[in-house]
């Protein structure tokens, strides 16, 4: 066990944990952080997707063990500040379904459109490439982030 | 027409806030405290084996294991159409990775160590891996006991075979039909099995209380039948209906995966070993693949002779599916597909034989679609080949031949109204089908495909949903239903369907996914029946809330009731324009005369919907005489597809698909599913497949070796398009259009192909190596 702490939603916290532990499963269980989700396990389908640093991240893939002195933060932290105008656009488009991919979709096109604020179709296409959904088609979710973004 | 306020309107979904703001919680997401326990599932490394002995004494030995269960702990037929399925193995095991027993520990960990300490013995069977090698004579059976199996009263299982379920259909007299026929074509397809690829896994967490108070909290879409499948498997326990709660948290996607029961009924049987505790059983993507259903594989072996004209004078068609190590829910899916593998199609002379066929591979079962698309691909691609070989354009082949309203179906029932000729004429225009396609790239091939659908909804005759409508005092509403969101807004299109009644907006009324406790009972959510049959039973609770309400104010003002109606959560009449009474000041407290007292009281609608005219009563030689299915839905689509001839590489540039929703109460969830569906069908047709080794093993389990497409695999254009030719019986119309979106898709691509190349495939996938290898053959 080894001592760490960080910032998780912009509160400083610390904990104990297991050089094994990833970081999803800390998230989620000794955190109560729910929103990154497990959908492989392995990497492939970013249900669990974090930022770190700012920067988005499998958590499912880290240690929780190498977050020491970083900053984490999920979904819940845009949320706690009422809706972002993205999920307001995807919520008034009726773009999610079932919703499990909804957490690490939303967070890589923040990334996205914070980086790049008008960004093209395939720009899109690319940062949220990494999030696997099985429901919608992706192209809801292209439409309602191009909608947002176009340059007036 | 009635202008309606909110059906047909693009109202935003009822749970859409949760899932965007992440506050959406899923069964594994739920906290059950510190006593929780975890479940490790021990598997079986054999396709087909004998279980000769069991031992648990090591596992048992491990700090902070509890128990360790066998399938000696329960020795228990369930399933849902046929009891063919345990809980745990008993004396052998039918497919690679079966569960065998569980260890259950204070830790995940715990429970991990303990499984790798259970010692089984084993003698290895011949297994079989192909359906075909299943029915050949002297096969091994897999299911020695299959004749003892309680079943529904339509299927017809073959003693001492691996013939699960035979539905047979003879309609007309087909060999006169091919006699009568200028030209027949015969050709056999197949069609490998598929996985859902939901992202949830499916996960259960079970709790048998002291008090002997069974409750599990499941990924589900079918609440009801779970609890009642748990009720009859543990009824030995002294388990009843009502000690059995099923909740039902957001389901993470389920196109089929989470209906019925499997790994559920594992936590709900395992909790009754250690009660007091709750216990968790979580499934992996790996158990995704390989411990679930499965969609079935199938050869479909093909025949149908049509006139000069293009008239089909017969059709033959012989399906051989690879049902599985267990089929209690897979043979419905070849039933289904028996009832209806004439297609969309007026065929007078039908011979259909649909055989479900045990194998050692994991169990086949529900999957969008039902068996449909799997049909579909050799008759939608056989109907090109016709019109090819007859040189009559593709549509109009289909156009000459399609069922209309009042022709048989081939179990001799009447078509229901639809607008597939509506479908047709818009995704030819759409997809301007009559212009010529030109490559500018001579790399670069391109093809038009085209493809009908058609599928109704399987469920058994008495499949019912119900409803509770409770008012509250400032006239909201809770909206019980036992229905299941899985992403298809189906919560929100029930709201709809109670404002539009009784005048109260859907912004008002909450309802969530069900409790058995609290809500009432709906079969399941599967079939795409659920707007039509549930949305019926909320029709007619609210009508029922309706009527109480103007009854009330009828008999305390003195007003004829039929000039009373709702509009704006008010109660107004036709010949008073100044009178109005709204809901908030009498829905709950009543009305007060003029001696003090009240009249009136909480106004509950209950609505119940039952479809009384399905029957699967038939003859079983021919299927002629009963109705077994409800309805069908119809549609239509369309693609252009470009294939690089140096690489065999396809990418769709664009897809047409029109669907007859008979009324869209909710026009941006209807174009959801088309898009979603047509993107999963693409799936099924190009990328993915399931390997298995010789041992019956499968060898991709995850998403790095089974593809499904990323949001940079998706076609250059979509245009859904709704066709509203309304179901006499649906609410407002509507009948389903969940899985049929899907269906269409892998026909139409290898209709393009052979369009754009001259190159028929005729099995599934459609992978850019097939085809490479095809240009190739052809030079």
């Amino acid at each position: 066990m080894k001592k760490i702490s960080f910032k998780l939603n912009g509160e400083t916290r610390f904990l104990h944990v297991e050089p094994n532990e990833t970081l999803l499963d800390v998230l989620r269980d000794r955190m109560g952080v729910k929103s990154p989700k497990c959908g492989c396990d392995n990497g492939d389908c970013g249900a669990c997707t974090v930022m770190l640093d700012g920067k988005t991240v499998r958590s499912c893939l880290i240690f929780a063990i190498e977050v020491d002195n970083h900053e984490i933060s999920t979904l819940e932290n845009i949320s706690k500040n009422g809706l972002s105008p993205l999920q307001k656009i995807f919520l008034e488009k009726n773009v999610f379904q079932c919703g499990y991919c909804a957490p690490g979709m939303i967070l890589s096109a923040t990334e996205l459109i914070t980086n790049n604020p008008h960004p093209s179709e395939h720009e899109i296409k690319e940062a949220i490439a990494g999030n696997l959904c099985r429901c919608t088609g992706y192209t809801p979710v292209i439409e309602a982030i191009l909608e947002l973004t176009k340059k007036d | 027409m009635k202008a309606y306020k909110y059906i047909g309107q693009s109202v935003v979904k009822v749970d859409g806030k949760e899932k965007v703001s992440g506050a959406a919680l899923y069964t594994d997401d739920l906290e059950f405290g510190p006593d929780l326990l975890y479940a490790e599932v021990v598997e079986g490394p054999h396709a087909h084996a004998i279980i000769n002995s069991i031992d648990t004494s090591e596992a048992l030995k491990v700090p902070e294991v509890l128990a360790v269960v066998t399938g000696k702990d329960f020795p228990f037929n369930f399933g849902l159409y046929m009891k063919d399925r345990f809980i745990f193995a008993q004396d052998r095991v039918r497919f690679y990775g079966e569960q065998i027993a569980a260890v259950v520990a204070r830790t995940p960990q715990a429970a991990k160590k303990g499984a790798q300490l259970v010692k089984v013995n084993y003698t290895p069977l011949p297994k079989i891996l192909n359906p075909l090698d299943s029915i050949k004579e002297g096969a091994e059976l897999l299911h020695p006991e299959l004749k003892n199996y309680e079943h529904v009263p339509w299927f017809f299982p073959k003693a001492d075979t691996n013939i699960a379920h035979h539905r047979k259909i003879r309609k007309g007299d087909a060999d006169k039909g091919f006699e009568q026929a200028d030209y027949i074509l015969e050709d056999t397809y197949e069609v490998p099995r598929y996985s859902h690829c939901a992202i949830e896994f499916h996960a259960a967490v079970a709790k048998y209380d002291h008090s002997g108070r069974l409750t599990v909290w499941a990924s589900s879409q079918s609440p009801h039948t779970q609890r009642n499948l748990f009720a009859q498997a543990l009824a030995p326990l002294g388990i009843r209906h009502n000690d059995v709660r099923v909740i039902a948290p957001h389901v993470g996607g389920g196109f089929g995966s989470k209906a019925g029961v499997t790994m559920e009924i594992i936590a709900a049987a395992i909790a009754t070993k250690v009660q007091g505790h709750p216990v968790k059983v979580m499934w992996n993507r790996e158990r995704e693949f390989y411990n679930t259903y499965q969609r079935l594989g199938v050869v479909a072996k093909l025949k149908i002779g049509v006139k000069k004209d293009g008239k089909i004078t017969a059709l033959k068609h012989d399906l051989f599916w690879d049902a599985g190590a267990y089929v209690e829910y897979a043979a419905n899916v070849v039933n289904a597909v028996g009832l209806s593998a004439i297609g969309p199609y007026n065929v007078e002379n039908a011979s259909i034989d649909s055989y479900c066929i045990y194998t050692n591979l994991p169990p086949g079962g529900p999957y969008r679609g039902f068996g449909y698309s799997e049909f579909l691909f050799g008759l939608e691609s056989h109907m090109n080949r016709i019109a090819a070989h007859l040189g009559i354009d593709p549509i109009e082949i289909r156009r000459r031949n399609i069922i209309k309203e009042g022709d048989l179906t081939a179990y001799g029932a009447h078509m229901n109204p639809n607008g597939l000729l509506q479908a047709i004429d818009k995704v030819a225009e759409e997809i301007k089908w009559n212009e010529k396609l030109k490559s500018n790239d001579p790399d670069i091939a391109l093809g038009k495909g085209f493809s009908l659908f058609w599928k109704a909804p399987a469920m058994p005759p008495n499949a019912s949903s119900s409803c509770f409508l409770k008012f509250n005092e400032d006239a909201s509403i809770n909206l019980l239903v036992s229905g299941m969101d899985l992403g298809q807004g189906f919560l929100t299109v029930m709201a709809q369907i109670a404002a539009e009644i009784l005048s109260v907006p859907t912004s008002k009324i909450r309802t969530e996914n069900p409790d058995t406790d609290r809500n009432p009972y709906e079969w399941q959510t599967v079939a795409s029946h659920i707007t039509w049959g549930c949305g019926n039973a909320v029709r007619k609770a609210a009508i029922d809330a309706r009527d109480q309400i103007l009854a009330l104010v009828s008999r305390t003002k003195y007003l004829p009731v039929d000039t009373l109606y709702l509009e704006d959560e008010k109660v107004k009449c036709t010949t008073h324009s100044k009178f109005e009474l709204p809901l908030k000041d009498f829905i709950i407290n009543g009305i007060q005369m003029e001696d003090g007292t009240f009249k009136g009281g909480p106004v509950i609608g209950r609505g119940v919907f039952m479809p009384e005219y399905s029957s699967t009563n038939a003859n079983p030689e021919t299927s002629q005489g009963g109705h077994p299915n409800v309805h069908y839905t119809v549609g239509a689509a369309a693609a252009i597809l470009e294939i690089d001839i140096q690489t065999g590489k396809m990418k769709v540039q664009k897809v047409v698909e029109a669907v007859d929703a008979g009324k869209a109460l909710n026009p941006s969830l209807v174009k959801g599913q088309i898009v979603g569906g047509i993107l999963q069908g693409i799936s099924t047709a190009l990328y993915e497949e399931m390997k298995f080794d010789h041992r019956g093993k499968l060898l991709n389990p995850n998403f790095t070796d089974y593809k499904i497409p990323t949001a940079l695999d998706i076609p250059g254009e979509i245009v859904p398009i709704i066709v509203e030719v309304p179901q006499p019986d649906g609410p407002f119309g509507a009948r389903g259009v969940g899985e049929h979106t899907m269906i269409p898709i892998a026909p139409m691509i290898a209709n393009a192909i052979d369009n754009a190349l001259g190159i028929r495939i005729k099995t599934m996938p459609i992978t850019a190596e097939k085809v490479c290898l095809e240009i190739l053959k052809k030079g």
